[in-house]
């Protein structure tokens, strides 16, 4: 036998060139997050620790706008590009592109308890079981008040359980005492539609589970696009754009030119640091329809992608900010709703909430309670998209005066039936 | 011989065997495919390789990306495109938004392309003559060409908005404010404007250009002849910068038709589809919808390519008459 040994100095430099890499363990995690408030920098902070914890591995949060990830991941996932962990909002629609971490989790069990009933929002199938991320915030949709406006105009608050027309009364007492340009305005989106649109009685899907776009949808559409013929909306949200794009309207509501806005729960931090005390400001539960005082659940998740060339560090990261220590300083720093089971039981303490913030993350929290079961299904079905988007062109072209508020019906479940029968295709 | 030449025919020298290796297996006739050939290359990845997976696209259905994941489904996407219960009503249309995108180009082309054309011309002819400080006024019509269309449109927006410096200046001189971008009427005529002003800079340096190789001397003569200044614009001007003006007119025609990023930054389409030009059509359809429909962009896409192939025929028509009209002048 012949046995060979390195004692060239080139061959000792060459073989440790080889087996050096192999030793030292490096990767690189990119994470693409976009912020309301200060997620991704809580994120930024978490993953510095995690890197210390864990040598030779680099975390890197790219944040991006909203829209990047709402028209660019896709596109890059369905290239085969994309970062290692993503913080996404089309929780089902993206599932294809999820890399399973179950097998890189330390205690499969404490994601179970702490993340069940979330965890299929993530999985593609019913069937599934993987682990494919978490999400990083429970939102719902809801209205902000400017309560400042009401004082001045000395026009009372509706209660707990007004309907959206007594709201439109009331605000539309509010702008003219006050000489605003409109008394309410929505954040241009389907999905804030779809709240009011359950309420007024929309059931978006029949008995097989199919899209159907019922009386109560129409209803809600005639009467949005009736307050804004009205001048009770602000044109600008809806009727500035084209398409489908979204468009917030708490940037209006900071200014002061309206004195209501239908946006979500993920907006109490931006407002708590950008109106400061320039007014009060109050989250109220979501008014009423003759079916439900409904808003629609959501939130975003921290998502592991298939693009992934360390999917062990990424499963381990994940598994990092998912413990309930990470969880409750994320949750408490981002004034956010916890998706995480036992930190909703224990409850979280906001010492960075003003009473206003803290007051608002109460009227969310106490509204989980009257979402309608059909907000439910519509938030968790795939392609809820293929109604969202095509209310918003369309009902927005019913606002601009295009087509009637009945044609916009029509052509709203045109354009959702050939976006399903794409998508299934 | 230089010291620089020398190195170049040195370099070439090299290549020499394989020249004459390429031209006996080649003949002389068909070497010069060999030299073009790195050009044919890069053109055809970048040029025709694009154009034919477009036009798979066009043909497949479905939300995929990968082309091999698409099902066939031969012309149904441009069937879906033309489908319309009364051609002459849009809203009977399946995808009304397309036909309106349509109608929104051609109407933006005819009157954008008319007024860039006619205040480019009136410029150059006023930037041609020896007016105080023609430099400095050369360099502000030309100065909007060289921003992004971006900011551009950023700038306008700004001054356009709700709360915006226009709106500001009427509600200060006690008017009501308008919606400069959210009335369909006011919204195309700032698209119309805005794109004037930011590409006028360029034909009018074009037309300038054309006016400045016209000979004096037949100016001179045409002043001798006691020509009135109309007559001379009439006689000598115009038909001597034809070939520039059938650039510009071209040139202007497919950037119109093509409009896309200012009016997408400005207006964004809206309000509803008032400034929807084809090209945002094709975007939203392939890449701005959560269900991205490649094949139904793709196939408007080919739909565009074909209105521009059109145009550019009839420039090449209108180029070889004017072309023909100089020689026979």
């Amino acid at each position: 036998m012949v046995t060979r040994t390195l004692n060239h100095p080139a061959s000792v430099l060459v073989a440790a060139l080889f087996v050096l890499p192999a030793a030292v363990h490096s990767a690189e995690i990119r994470v693409m997050c976009y912020q309301d408030g200060v997620e991704c920098d809580v994120l930024a902070e978490q993953a510095k620790r995690f890197e210390t914890q864990n040598a030779g591995t680099k975390v890197i949060v790219d944040v991006v706008p909203y829209k990047t990830i709402v028209e660019q991941l896709p596109v890059q996932l369905a290239a085969g590009q994309g970062p290692d962990i993503a913080r996404v909002t089309d929780l089902g629609g993206l599932s294809k592109y999820y890399q399973d971490i179950s097998a890189h989790v330390k205690d499969k069990a404490y994601w179970e308890a702490n993340f069940g009933a979330t965890l299929p929002w993530l999985r593609p199938t019913a069937a599934d079981k993987g682990i494919y991320g978490f999400m990083s915030q429970l939102t719902m949709t809801g209205p902000y008040v400017n309560k400042t406006l009401f004082e001045q105009a000395k026009v009372a608050m509706p209660g707990p359980k007004a309907t959206w027309d007594e709201w439109v009364d009331a605000t539309r007492k509010v702008a003219k005492a006050n000489q605003l340009p409109a008394a309410l305005a929505w954040d241009r989106s389907g999905h804030r539609f779809a709240g009011p649109a359950i309420s007024y009685g929309a059931k978006i899907f029949d008995a097989k589970g199919d899209l159907v776009m019922d009386d109560g949808y129409k209803t809600a559409v005639n009467k949005f696009v009736g307050w804004h013929k009205d001048g009770a909306m602000l044109k600008e949200v809806w009727g500035g754009t084209g398409g489908s794009s979204y468009a917030d309207s708490i940037g209006e509501f900071k200014n002061a030119r309206v004195a209501m806005v239908l946006s979500g729960s993920w907006q109490i931090n931006r407002l708590q640091k950008d109106i400061g005390t320039a007014f009060d400001w109050v989250a109220v539960p979501n008014p009423c329809g003759p079916a439900a005082c409904s808003g629609i659940p959501g939130g975003a998740a921290w998502v592991a992608l298939k693009t992934t060339k360390a999917p062990k560090d990424v499963g381990m990261f994940l598994d990092f900010i998912a413990q309930e220590a990470n969880y409750a300083e994320f949750t408490a720093k981002t004034n956010n709703i916890p998706a995480h089971a036992g930190l909703a039981k224990k409850g979280v303490k906001y010492p960075g909430a003003t009473p206003q913030a803290q007051a608002a993350l109460g009227v969310f929290s106490a509204g989980v309670a009257s979402l309608s079961p059909v907000a439910y299904q519509f938030q968790g079905y795939k392609y809820n998209r293929a109604v969202m988007l095509p209310t918003v062109t369309r009902v927005t072209q019913a606002i601009v005066g295009e087509m009637s508020a009945d044609e916009a019906m029509t052509k709203i479940a045109a354009d959702m039936a050939d976006a399903v029968k794409q998508a299934t295709k | 011989m230089p010291l620089l030449s020398r190195a170049a025919s040195l370099f070439f020298n090299l290549f020499e065997p394989l020249f004459r290796f390429a031209q006996r297996r080649l003949g002389l006739a068909r070497l010069g495919w060999l030299f073009v050939a790195p050009n044919l290359i890069v053109f055809g990845m970048f040029t025709f390789l694009p154009i034919a997976i477009n036009l798979v696209y066009a043909t497949t259905g479905g939300v995929n990306l990968m082309p091999f994941d698409r099902p066939f489904t031969g012309g149904e996407n441009f069937g879906i495109l033309l489908e319309c219960r009364d051609y002459f009503d849009i809203q009977s249309c399946r995808k009304d938004v397309f036909w309106r995108a349509i109608f929104n180009t051609v109407q933006f082309s005819l009157i954008q392309v008319v007024l860039m054309v006619l205040l480019s011309l009136l410029t150059a002819l006023v930037l041609n003559r020896k007016i105080i400080g023609r430099g400095f006024w050369r360099g502000v019509f030309f100065y909007p060409v060289l921003l992004s269309p971006v900011v551009v449109a950023l700038i306008w927006k700004w001054l356009l908005q709700s709360q915006g410096v226009f709106n500001a200046a009427l509600v200060a001189v006690g008017s009501q404010p308008i919606g400069w971008l959210t009335t369909p009427s006011w919204a195309f005529f700032w698209t119309v404007f805005v794109s004037i002003w930011a590409h006028m800079g360029f034909y009018t340096l074009i037309l300038l250009a054309g006016l400045q190789a016209i000979p004096k001397d037949m100016y001179e003569a045409s002043e001798m002849d006691g020509a009135s200044p109309w007559r001379t614009l009439k006689r000598i001007t115009l038909p001597l910068l034809m070939p520039n003006l059938i650039v510009v007119l071209v040139l202007a025609m497919i950037r119109a038709v093509q409009i896309f990023d200012e009016v997408f930054v400005l207006t964004g389409g809206g309000p509803g589809s008032a400034t929807t030009f084809i090209v945002q059509f094709i975007y939203q359809t392939g890449f701005a919808e959560q269900i991205h429909l490649y094949g139904l962009a793709a196939a408007a896409s080919l739909m565009l390519a074909l209105g521009l192939v059109l145009l550019t025929l009839i420039q090449l028509r209108l180029t070889r008459a004017s072309d023909a009209g100089q020689r026979a002048r």
